[in-house]
């Protein structure tokens, strides 16, 4: 049985993914203590050049028109061969959109085991266990992950994304692929976000607001506050479900990562989707009814007030200590 | 358009979540089920392809705690055909669910229905396999997308739009039949109105069919739960709504934001 861990190089636009290191990261934290190689998995047209910074044994690089844009097809057919030749012990992925659909899939069609959501790994002897975070991050499980070989869908959390860079250029090994003429999912081209919306990854201060903020028109008490210091609104993936906030806003996995100077999460819990976008903002304020929630382990100041009383008094204590400077700079 | 849409109930986290004594597990006296929030996107994305392009919506769903409940308002909602799988293990209350298995387990129905399109919920708080989507998908042969958050279905084909990372779109064209995970709707999950809910008690058929079970299908094995580690950073502010609010100007202003 090989002990070779195969990592899953996720790119976008000319970029490799953070993800992708962190999953490199964690690649070879465990070959050091159980042997084998960390071999990068890269596919794609003319993009060489990404491997230049992976820390792996070696990378595998699939080179086809066909894997010019997003096209889950061509990856699967590249993946579903390799992973068939090679049973290697692990096959890492982010958690994404891409890695998700695409772990999915090869899990369903070689008949291979998934675990998902998985934040470590311990090597115990011949024993490789895992460390998956669900229900919002309220729970962790940790298991054994079947042998002989297996895929795993990783979150951030555990493993430093500089690790899985390197500043020596590695063996890259060109592979062939022969995908089968499938039109049966095609791209048709990236929609932009809203050109008219801010970039809320630029901006210095953000008001977030999560489930607990409960009502559309509750809203407007961090709108308020927000433009009393010069912040934006964003949100947590449920607010933009629920149509009260343009997916412009939405700070988490699947929208955008975001480092201000302040970040105040009110009513949110601290799910590990939403933590790792914001988690590098410089000082994390959480306003949270349930002194048990998440997000009171990364923030620096926290407050289980209720944000319908908080809200609106912070927001004039606001005007009245900004009035007062400015007389006092007048004066 | 002949739409299915397998949907499971999943940990409520709203409550609180207890381990039982042997970390092998839920405390089954606290947990309580819900809908799986991307699966009630994944039904009102359902019922507006019904209401724009015509054809049917089928729920299907794994008997459990509360689950007539939810077929009910599936049903309220516009659903025209509502069915409870149970198989030796439906009422399993771990909180857990092997969607390998479950994927094998819709297999059957799901081809004697002969669907246009499934739509499923991208993901759910509790998968520890992965999202049932693509496993069901590769089961029947379909393709799969995951992460969808519009879909527009014209002839043999839905034009679909995916996120991705950083609020990116794309369009995608997929062939149908085929599998959706759906991230979101193109319109919140629609309210029941009371007198609509009482209607559907009276007159909803839930059909039920017994299916075999396939939990010999290997997954990932669970040797301990845990809550995370409590490394509270924060500090934490109390007293009265005042007092927290002139501590935080002052955090503030020492942050150059005032």
């Amino acid at each position: 049985m090989t002990k070779d861990i195969y990592v899953y190089i996720e790119h976008l636009r000319g970029r490799v993914a953070d993800i992708s290191y962190v999953t490199l990261a964690a690649a070879r934290a465990i070959t050091m203590k159980s042997g084998g190689s960390v071999v990068a998995v890269l596919l794609g047209d003319h993009v060489q050049t990404l491997a230049n910074d992976l820390s792996a044994n070696r990378v595998l690089y699939f080179d086809h028109p066909a894997l010019a844009e997003y096209s889950p097809k061509a990856s699967q057919d590249a993946m579903v061969d390799l992973i068939h030749d090679n049973m290697p012990r692990l096959v890492l992925f982010g958690d994404t959109s891409i890695g998700s659909d695409l772990a999915g899939t090869l899990s369903g069609r070689l008949s291979l085991p998934l675990v998902s959501n998985c934040r470590s790994f311990e090597v115990q002897g011949n024993i490789l266990k895992f460390t998956s975070q669900i229900c919002g991050g309220k729970i962790m499980v940790e298991g054994l992950i079947p042998e002989p070989s297996a895929l795993v869908t990783m979150i951030p959390g555990s493993y430093k994304s500089e690790i899985g860079k390197s500043s020596k250029p590695p063996v890259v090994v060109w592979e062939k692929l022969i995908p089968w003429e499938d039109k049966s999912i095609q791209f048709r081209g990236f929609i932009e976000p809203d050109p008219c919306d801010v970039d809320i990854a630029k901006e210095n201060v953000l008001i977030a607001v999560g489930r607990g903020i409960q009502t559309q028109d509750s809203i407007q008490l961090a709108q308020e506050l927000a433009n009393t210091i010069n912040g934006v609104v964003t949100s947590s993936r449920p607010i933009v479900n629920l149509g009260w906030l343009p997916s412009t806003r939405l700070v988490g996995r699947s929208g955008k990562r975001v480092k201000p100077r302040l970040y105040m999460a009110c009513g949110i819990s601290g799910a590990p989707e939403h933590v790792e976008a914001m988690v590098e903002s410089d000082v994390i304020i959480a306003i949270n009814t349930d002194p048990e929630a998440p997000i009171y382990s990364l923030a620096k100041y926290g407050a289980t007030i209720d944000l319908f009383d908080l809200l609106p008094a912070l927001t004039e204590n606001i005007r009245i200590s900004k009035t007062a400077n400015n007389i006092q700079g007048n004066g | 358009m002949n739409i299915i849409v397998p949907i499971k109930i999943v940990p409520d986290l709203v409550e609180e979540l207890k381990i039982d004594a042997q970390a092998s597990g839920f405390d089954q006296d606290l947990l309580r089920f819900n809908l799986n929030e991307f699966d009630d996107h994944a039904l009102e994305q359902a019922i507006l392809l019904k209401e724009r392009g015509g054809g049917s919506v089928t729920v299907i769903a794994i008997d459990g705690k509360g689950v007539e409940d939810i077929l009910i308002n599936a049903s309220a909602r516009g659903a025209d055909r509502v069915i409870k799988l149970t198989t030796d293990s439906a009422n399993d209350t771990s909180g857990f669910v092997n969607n390998h298995a479950l994927a094998y387990m819709l297999v059957p129905l799901t081809q004697e229905l002969e669907p246009d399109l499934i739509l499923t919920g991208v993901y759910a708080n509790n998968d520890l396999d992965g999202p049932l989507g693509p496993l069901l998908a590769e089961r029947l042969g379909y393709p799969y997308l995951g992460y969808v958050v519009g879909v527009a279905v014209s002839n043999r084909s839905a034009l679909i739009r995916k996120e991705f990372s950083g609020g990116l779109l794309a369009e995608m064209e997929v062939r149908l039949p085929a599998v959706l995970g759906i991230q979101a709707a193109e319109q919140p999950p629609r309210y029941v109105a009371f007198n609509k809910k009482r209607q559907a008690i009276k007159t909803t058929v839930i059909e039920e069919r017994a299916e075999q079970d396939f939990l010999h299908i290997t997954g990932p094995v669970i040797d301990r739960l845990y809550p995370p580690e409590k490394t509270r950073k924060a500090e934490m502010i109390s007293g009265n709504v005042d007092v927290v609010a002139a501590r935080l100007v002052g955090i503030f202003t020492e942050l150059g934001v005032i």
